[in-house]
Parts: C-alpha cells; sequence; structure tokens
C-alpha cells in the first residue's frame, strides 16, 4: 500500500518497495482514498507521505493515527518531508511497534530505506537519525543526562530502530561491546531487569519521552 | 523671446499674486467685521442701547460660529486653487485656533491684503497723472505748470509703485503661506504622528509581504524542485541496486550521479530551512527551533515557553535570529562547545536569549551575519543586546514585540 501524491515519487516507490519483495496492493493520491484502500485491501505495511492533499499539512499522519486505531496490525511507514518529532512522537503513542518515520530523501538510499521497510513490516521501528536528533534536544535534562556520549549514540541508534548487529556495524564496534553499552543504558535508566527485549523497548519509549 | 516669456512669466506671476491677495482680503476682512459687529453690539447691548440689540447680537454670533468652518473651508481652497498648497484638513479639530487664525491672523493679513490690493490701482491712477493733465486744455495747464511738474513726480511715485507691487505680493504670499498652513492645518506634531502610523503600517505591510514571499519560495521548492530531485535520487538508487552486472565506468557514473541527486537535496533543503521552514507555519516556533537545534553542530539546550502562538512575521523573524545566532555560534564562536536557546514569553514581548561558552570577543559592528541579524529585528521593533566579553561567554537577547 502505497500513498503518496508526487506521481514520479510513487512509481519510484512502487519500483522499491516490489524490490524487498512485497506485493503493492494499490498506489493511492490522498489520505481519503488510502483510508478505503485499507478498509479494502488489508495490507500488511502501508507506505504514507505525511503532506497530501487537499490540505498538504498532516493529513498523513491523521490518516495514519486512524488506521493504527481501526487496524492495528498494520505497519506504517511515514515518509516526510522534514522533521517533526511531534508527528512520531505522535504515532509512538499510539503504538510502539510496526512504526517508522523517515525522511523523504532517505528513500534515495535504496538498501538502507529496503531494510527500513521490512524491519517496519516485521514489528520493529525505523526512525530517521534527524528526528532521533531533535528529541535529543528536547530530553537534555533528564536521566539521559547521566549517559556518555557514546551510550547516547547507541540510544540514538536504538531509537531508531537497529539491532544489536546493526548498531555494531553503524559504530563499528563488537556486537559484545554493543551489549555493554545497552546494558549500562538500562542500569542508568533505572529499568529494571526482566523481559529484556521490553526493557529496550521502554528504554527508546524513554529516549523519545513518550508513554514511560 | 527670453525677454518675452520671462515677462510673461513675471505677469503670471503677479496675476495669480494679487487674485490671491484680493481674494484673501474680503475673506479675511469679513471674519473681523463680524467680530467687530460682535463688540459692538455687545457694547451696546452692555450700554442698555436697543430692544433688537441681544437679538442681533445672537445672530452675528451663530453667523461667526459658523462662519469658522466655511471660512477654513474657504482658505483652504483658496490655497490650493491659488498656490497648490495642500493644507490638512482640521476638520472640526481645534475649533479655538481656527476661531483665532481667523480673527487674528485675519486682521493683519486681510490689512495688508487690503493694501497691496489697493496699491494696484492706486498706482496705476497715479502713474497716469500726466496722462490726464495732457487731457486737460492746454490753456489751463500752461496758467498752471506747477501742475505738470507734480503731475511728473506723481507718475514716477506711481511707476515705483506699480513696479514694487510685484515683490510686495509675492513677499505677502511667501509669508502667508509660510504661515497659515501652520496655523490651520495639522501640528507637526500630528504631522508626525500621522507620519509615524503610516510609516509602521507600510513598514509592517513590507515585512509581511517578504514573509508571503519567503513563504512561497519555500513551498515552491519544496514541492517541485525537492521532490523532482528525490525521485530522481530514488530512481538513481534503484538503478544501482538493479543494475549489477554493468562495466565498472558506468556503475561509477550513477554512482557519482546518485551521490550528487543526494547533495542536492541536502543543499536544497538546507536552503529552505534558511528561508522559511514549513514546519514554522504548520507548528510554530517551537517545532521549527527544535529542529534548528537538532541540527546545530554543537549541543543546544531548548527552551521554549510559549503559551500562545506569535503572529506569523513575529515568528519568521524570532526563527531567523535563532537561526543566525547559532550559524554564527558555529562558525566564529571560537572553542564553544554548546550553546543555550531560552524563548520565552513575557506579556506582550517574545524574549529569547541565547549563549554559548565560546571565548567570546563578537563584535555586533562588524560581521555582515549579526548586522543583518539587528537589521531584521528592528524591522519588527525589537531590541538587541548583545554581550560578548574577551574570554566569553557570549549573550545575545533579542526582544520583539508580539501584541495580540
Amino acid at each position: 500500500m502505497i500513498a503518496e501524491d508526487s506521481v514520479l515519487l510513487r512509481m519510484g516507490l512502487v519500483k522499491v518497495v516490489e524490490m524487498a519483495g512485497f506485493e503493492v496492493a494499490a498506489e493511492v493520491g490522498d489520505a481519503e482514498g488510502l483510508l478505503a484502500a485499507v478498509e479494502e485491501h488489508r495490507p500488511d505495511l502501508a507506505v504514507v507521505d505525511v503532506r497530501m492533499p487537499p490540505g498538504f499539512t498532516d493529513e498523513g499522519v491523521r490518516a495514519a493515527l486512524s488506521i493504527r486505531r481501526s487496524r492495528p496490525s498494520t505497519a506504517l511507514l511515514l515518509l516526510s518531508q522534514y522533521v517533526e518529532e511531534r508527528y512520531a512522537a505522535d504515532l509512538l503513542a499510539a503504538h510502539t511497534s510496526g512504526v517508522g518515520y523517515l525522511l523523504k530523501q532517505r528513500v534515495a538510499d535504496v538498501e538502507e530505506f529496503i531494510e527500513a521497510l521490512r524491519r517496519v513490516a516485521d514489528g520493529g521501528t525505523a526512525l530517521d537519525p534527524q528526528v532521533v536528533a531533535q528529541l535529543l534536544v528536547r530530553r537534555s535534562n533528564d536521566p539521559l543526562e547521566r549517559l556518555t556520549a557514546r551510550e547516547r549514540e547507541v540510544l540514538a541508534l536504538m531509537a531508531e530502530g537497529r539491532s544489536n548487529a546493526g548498531i555494531a556495524a553503524q559504530l563499528v564496534v563488537s556486537e559484545s561491546a554493543v551489549a555493554k553499552h545497552i546494558n549500562s543504558i538500562l542500569a542508568k535508566l533505572d529499568l529494571p531487569k526482566a523481559d529484556a527485549d521490553h526493557r529496550r523497548v521502554l528504554a527508546v519509549l524513554r529516549f523519545l519521552g513518550v508513554g514511560a | 523671446m527670453k525677454i518675452r516669456t520671462r515677462l510673461r512669466r513675471a505677469l503670471t506671476r503677479l496675476t495669480r499674486d494679487a487674485s490671491f491677495l484680493a481674494l484673501g482680503a474680503p475673506l479675511h476682512l469679513l471674519m473681523v467685521s463680524l467680530l467687530a459687529g460682535v463688540y459692538g453690539l455687545l457694547w451696546g447691548v452692555i450700554g442698555g442701547a436697543d430692544d433688537s440689540a441681544p437679538i442681533a447680537l445672537g445672530f452675528v454670533v451663530v453667523a461667526t460660529v459658523f462662519c469658522v468652518p466655511a471660512l477654513t473651508v474657504a482658505q483652504r481652497w483658496r490655497f490650493r486653487r491659488l498656490l497648490g498648497i495642500d493644507i490638512p484638513r482640521p476638520g472640526l479639530r481645534r475649533p479655538w485656533r481656527q476661531l483665532a487664525y481667523h480673527s487674528l491672523a485675519g486682521m493683519l493679513f486681510g490689512t495688508l491684503e487690503a493694501v497691496v490690493a489697493v496699491l494696484i490701482p492706486a498706482g496705476l491712477a497715479l502713474s497716469l497723472t500726466t496722462v490726464w493733465v495732457y487731457a486737460i486744455p492746454r490753456k489751463w495747464r500752461i496758467e498752471h505748470p506747477e501742475y505738470a511738474t507734480q503731475a511728473a513726480y506723481l507718475s514716477v511715485a506711481g511707476l515705483l509703485v506699480l513696479a514694487a507691487v510685484p515683490y510686495l505680493a509675492a513677499a505677502l504670499v511667501r509669508f502667508e503661506s509660510e504661515v497659515v498652513p501652520t496655523l490651520l492645518g495639522r501640528s507637526r506634531e500630528e504631522d508626525l504622528v500621522r507620519r509615524v502610523e503610516d510609516l509602521t503600517e507600510s513598514r509592517a505591510g513590507a515585512v509581511d509581504a517578504a514573509d508571503a514571499e519567503r513563504r512561497r519560495i519555500e513551498r515552491d521548492l519544496h514541492d517541485g524542485a525537492q521532490q523532482r530531485l528525490v525521485s530522481l535520487a530514488l530512481n538513481l538508487g534503484i538503478a544501482k541496486a538493479t543494475l549489477v552486472d554493468l562495466p565498472p565506468e558506468a556503475r561509477e557514473v550513477i554512482d557519482a550521479a546518485h551521490r550528487e541527486a543526494k547533495e542536492a537535496i541536502e543543499e536544497l533543503s538546507g536552503l529552505v530551512r534558511g528561508l522559511h521552514p514549513a514546519v514554522l507555519d504548520e507548528l510554530g516556533l517551537d517545532a521549527a527551533l527544535s529542529g534548528l537545534a537538532a541540527r546545530a553542530p554543537l549541543p543546544v539546550r531548548l527552551r521554549t515557553d510559549l503559551p500562545r502562538r506569535p503572529a506569523p512575521a513575529v515568528e519568521a523573524v524570532a526563527y531567523f535570529v535563532v537561526s543566525e545566532a547559532l550559524t554564527n555560534v558555529a562558525k566564529h564562536a571560537r572553542e564553544a562547545t554548546r550553546a543555550d536557546v531560552t524563548v520565552t514569553r513575557l506579556g506582550g514581548i517574545l524574549r529569547m536569549v541565547i549563549t554559548d561558552d565560546g571565548l567570546g570577543g563578537a563584535d555586533p559592528g562588524r560581521g555582515s551575519g549579526l548586522t543583518g541579524l539587528a537589521q531584521r529585528v528592528r524591522s519588527v521593533d525589537g531590541t538587541f543586546r548583545m554581550s560578548s566579553p574577551v574570554g566569553g561567554p557570549t549573550m545575545m537577547s533579542v526582544d520583539l514585540p508580539c501584541q495580540n
């Protein structure tokens, strides 16, 4: 499912999504069409542009939130012209899995974009590094202050939705080093040892300042 | 030829001045005579002269009162029609001043005007004395030769008067046209107030227009060029990912094109951000500033306290200020490791304080960045203060008025 008003870009997106091994059930150009198409095709994943006709403001976000409510199993990847962490926070507050929020220009890096697509479709998250950076500006006077610069980097990459292996590759360190950093982060954020994955989500949520 | 044009011009001017003065004399003297009537009747009433005197007094007073605005209108017409001087319409404001003008200044001007107006026929009559004398029978003239000499003197005097009349008339017209607009029109203070209002309005219009233009450019770039570039980069990316069996040269070309397209997108979004980001319109200063802070090359702590959104022009200036200030910090503040941005609304003032922990020594007099910033702040009547002692820290404080 693809909702994007620019025809050129929509065609490109269809190609990339198909390259990633997905089948495109429908492509639409506005939020109303998106909602109708979701009802009709019940897709696993919807790629949605934030700014769409008629108002060209946040129609995509509102449509995505309404899809979240009516069909929580639909994974959502939002594409935006600019970073607006409130949109991301709104989405994450509704549900934390199967959500992505990327800058439009990221689709140019086809491999990374495909990776993000798969991650979101599998119930993970994919947040744009710029979104994460903005959230970091906001939450700079809370327990996160205790983190070291490296730990912040690791947490930011976690928030982007990357796995330990992905973080290790990005920072050019070993996976065990990443695991060590994550443990230290969890300890500093006062997250008790329980279910490891759950704590990871909580840490990211605290980082993003939503929920928790 | 030259002399004829000069003569014609002088004559035109004389006609104009003469008619101006001739018209002024009755207008001015009408008021004077009305006031004289009031004065005389008042004495009559006090002296108990006549039964009809109080009634006549009432009539004359009413006529005087009604004459004030009418005479003002007439004077305005006279100045505009004959001299091309537009006296601002005082309307019914300051009636005492108008009354004073018509009675006191009117007495002076009316007399002077009457004198100048009378000088013209008098001069003419005098200068023609010789002609009269020659019109008389020759015999009488020979019997009284002294009259012929006197007539010659009188003629010369009349010609002198006639020669002086244009200068006198011009001087009086100049005198009147300098004094009357200030007496009858608006005072300088009122003029300044009006002017400041006009200027404030037109400047606000200019600021708004520039803002609208910035917004339009931003939207055009966003919805046009940037979308196309993204789709170009995407297609190049697809080509790169799918065409794996190309010769290495072709791959290199595609790689380079892909890279360039991505860089162009980055540059374009940088440009748009400097102009007027869409997020500023849609979600306000808070959201737009957090984007700025996140993209700054050094850590920025941002605190905003904005219960209500300021006017769009103020938001735009505020955004520009923070954007420029952070750029300055990143570019020029030596050894700065972090910056603090605080935006608060205190009643009708939006206050922004931007500090950094660099070595200081910034001078608003130098550097076009700071000058442009100060200018933009002044464009909405804001104040700009900066303290940057050598050794640091640097603090910039900007207050923008926002009444709404």
